[in-house]
């Protein structure tokens, strides 16, 4: 009896950790949106809100400060769009390549080195960048310094490759076969049954690759701390700039005061940035639930 | 008719030729990323960079710190990254009848996933570091990484609890046996395959972050034992490639940590591939 008790005891208590323990996450998140907010909203005041999102001029440790974001939010949004142009063509060709015209060994040898490719730790990529991307485009464009916004987004552009293979061609396989054969019995070839038939049916999950690597460069720091020259410019292509995450990541280890403030703010708008990237991504991933 | 077939042939030969373009083009990118670091970084490698730390006297430069800080914190991290990861994939699959609680704290572990690691890095310094007060330390360090590795152990997890069928669950509490007996003896057992691939994913997420532990585990090159460590400040294996490279300008010792890392990351691939085929393998025979 007393055994019975204890069981139905323990019963109880795993019920309660266990729910405890799932609830924790959401904590977690909660947790992590307070701190920003807490700790990035007095800075916005303090510069005022016009002044820090659309002001041009960052000096943080100048005589006369100014903390204006513009450019380092309009550098990460080029930059990101930069890497979706060069890393979008590159990542569908190579999976609608995989997905349907590779053979058996050529898919597994070349998806293990996409798998390789998503394990290289952000710092090499960066450092590799930086000791070969960034001297040839010096040499290439005859540039005073090749660390640029170009160098920043041939790196995204391969960081981001990984996601969107994986994710594409995911979507492309998904697609029912007998969309293949229709289009084939209707006399289209294999590539045109591929790229007009198949490509259509899967792009939504396409789309959702296309969500993910947004998110993947919008949030990388190191890598592009390290090629993409870290001054705050406005963006241009041969320029030397600043990421959102590269101007937190760069000043945080000497700031103080209304300095360290403004760098919790960009982080707060980079995490709004991120929100709204994920909340794009659940509404895609619904319509396509639905539409199933 | 004649123009028609010749446009689809070009067509026919171009898509297809650009898709194979692609794919070389990746996988060259790949091999070269490798083949470049590893001819680079062997000159370099010597007994005495892997066992020894730096020494200023001497001028010489040992990794033997960083890479004990990245064991202790990896180590430290799946400490606590397991109970609770594991724990809140439980609650999802075998607890949870709220389907909208559910929801809830899916969409927060999809969030999570979704937070880039400088802000974890930022905020774990604020929480940990200053909150908390335990300085810049392995530990706060740890902890940051065990909030970043969450979603991937819940994940992983589920999805192998998922998998263990329903009899076997019915047939337990048949027997008599109440839900958490059940969990711990018989859904638990089945899909350890599950957790160890988590694990493995996570590690190989842990070894390759570093804007997370710029701020949290700092920069320290000292050697320590496991409990000294964890209460102070160390570099982890990438903190100190990006150190050496950026700041100090020593890229010997940039490519060997660089080259360490790319061999890590192939054996967790191997190890993570293995392991879930096998997984795959198992399922198909019941």
């Amino acid at each position: 009896m007393k055994n019975r008790i204890q069981q139905d005891f323990t019963d109880i208590l795993a019920k309660g950790i266990f729910t405890f323990l799932g609830y924790l996450n959401i904590v977690f998140v909660v947790v992590i949106c307070f701190y920003l907010i807490i700790s990035g909203i007095p800075a916005i005041f303090k510069v005022g809100f016009t002044d820090f999102i659309f002001g041009t001029r960052w000096a943080s440790t100048a005589q006369d400060r100014a903390f204006g974001i513009l450019p380092f939010i309009l550098t990460s949004v080029y930059g990101t769009f930069g890497a979706l142009l060069i890393g979008l063509p590159l990542g569908f060709f190579t999976s609608v390549y995989l997905a349907k015209f590779a053979n058996k060994k050529v898919k597994s040898f070349v998806e293990s080195t996409v798998d390789l490719l998503a394990g290289i730790p952000s710092v090499v990529f960066g450092f590799i960048g930086m000791l070969v991307l960034v001297p040839s485009i010096q040499y290439v464009f005859d540039l005073p310094d090749g660390s640029s916004l170009l160098a920043a987004i041939l790196v995204l552009s391969i960081m981001i490759l990984p996601s969107i293979i994986k994710v594409s061609i995911g979507a492309i396989q998904s697609v029912p076969y007998e969309y293949e054969l229709g289009s084939l019995a209707l006399g289209a070839n294999r590539v045109e049954t591929v790229y007009k038939v198949l490509v259509p049916a899967a792009r939504r999950g396409i789309s959702i690759a296309v969500v993910l690597g947004v998110g993947r460069a919008i949030g990388e720091a190191m890598a592009v701390m390290m090629v993409a020259g870290n001054v705050a410019n406005m963006p241009g292509i041969f320029e030397s700039v600043r990421f959102l995450t590269t101007a937190v990541a760069s000043e945080m280890s000497y700031s103080s005061g209304l300095q360290r403030e403004a760098l919790f703010s960009i982080a707060l708008v980079l995490f709004i940035f991120i929100m709204a990237i994920n909340a794009v991504l659940n509404l895609v991933m619904k319509k396509r639930g639905k539409t199933k | 008719m004649i123009s028609n077939r010749l446009e689809r042939c070009i067509y026919h030969n171009v898509m297809l030729f650009l898709a194979f373009m692609a794919t070389v083009f990746t996988v060259f990118i790949v091999v070269f990323i490798i083949g470049y670091v590893l001819i680079r970084a062997i000159p370099h490698v010597s007994w005495e960079l892997l066992s020894t730390k730096p020494s200023y006297i001497n001028e010489t430069i040992g990794l033997l710190p960083d890479i004990l800080n990245t064991v202790y914190i990896v180590f430290a991290t799946l400490v606590f990254v397991l109970p609770l990861g594991v724990g809140a994939a439980v609650y999802l699959s075998e607890y949870a009848k709220n389907i909208k609680v559910k929801r809830t704290i899916e969409y927060a572990i999809e969030s999570l996933a979704g937070i880039p690691s400088i802000i974890y890095g930022l905020v774990g310094m604020l929480i940990f570091c200053q909150y908390m007060s335990l300085k810049t330390s392995l530990l706060a360090g740890a902890l940051t990484l065990t909030i970043m590795n969450l979603p991937t152990i819940i994940r992983t997890t589920q999805e192998s609890l998922d998998s263990v069928p329903i009899s076997y669950r019915e047939g337990a509490f048949g027997l008599g046996a109440n839900k958490w007996y059940t969990i711990r003896t018989v859904v638990l057992p089945c899909c350890i395959d599950g957790i160890v691939t988590g694990c493995i994913l996570a590690v190989g997420r842990m070894l390759g972050e570093s804007a997370a532990l710029l701020f949290t585990a700092g920069f320290a090159h000292k050697l320590n034992g496991f409990i000294d460590a964890l209460s102070s400040s160390g570099s982890t294996m990438t903190v100190a490639l990006y150190v050496y490279a950026k700041e100090q300008g020593r890229f010997d010792v940039a490519f060997v940590i660089a080259a360490i890392m790319l061999l890590m990351s192939l054996m967790i691939n191997y190890t993570a591939g293995y392991l879930s085929k096998r997984i795959q393998r198992k399922r198909l025979v019941k």
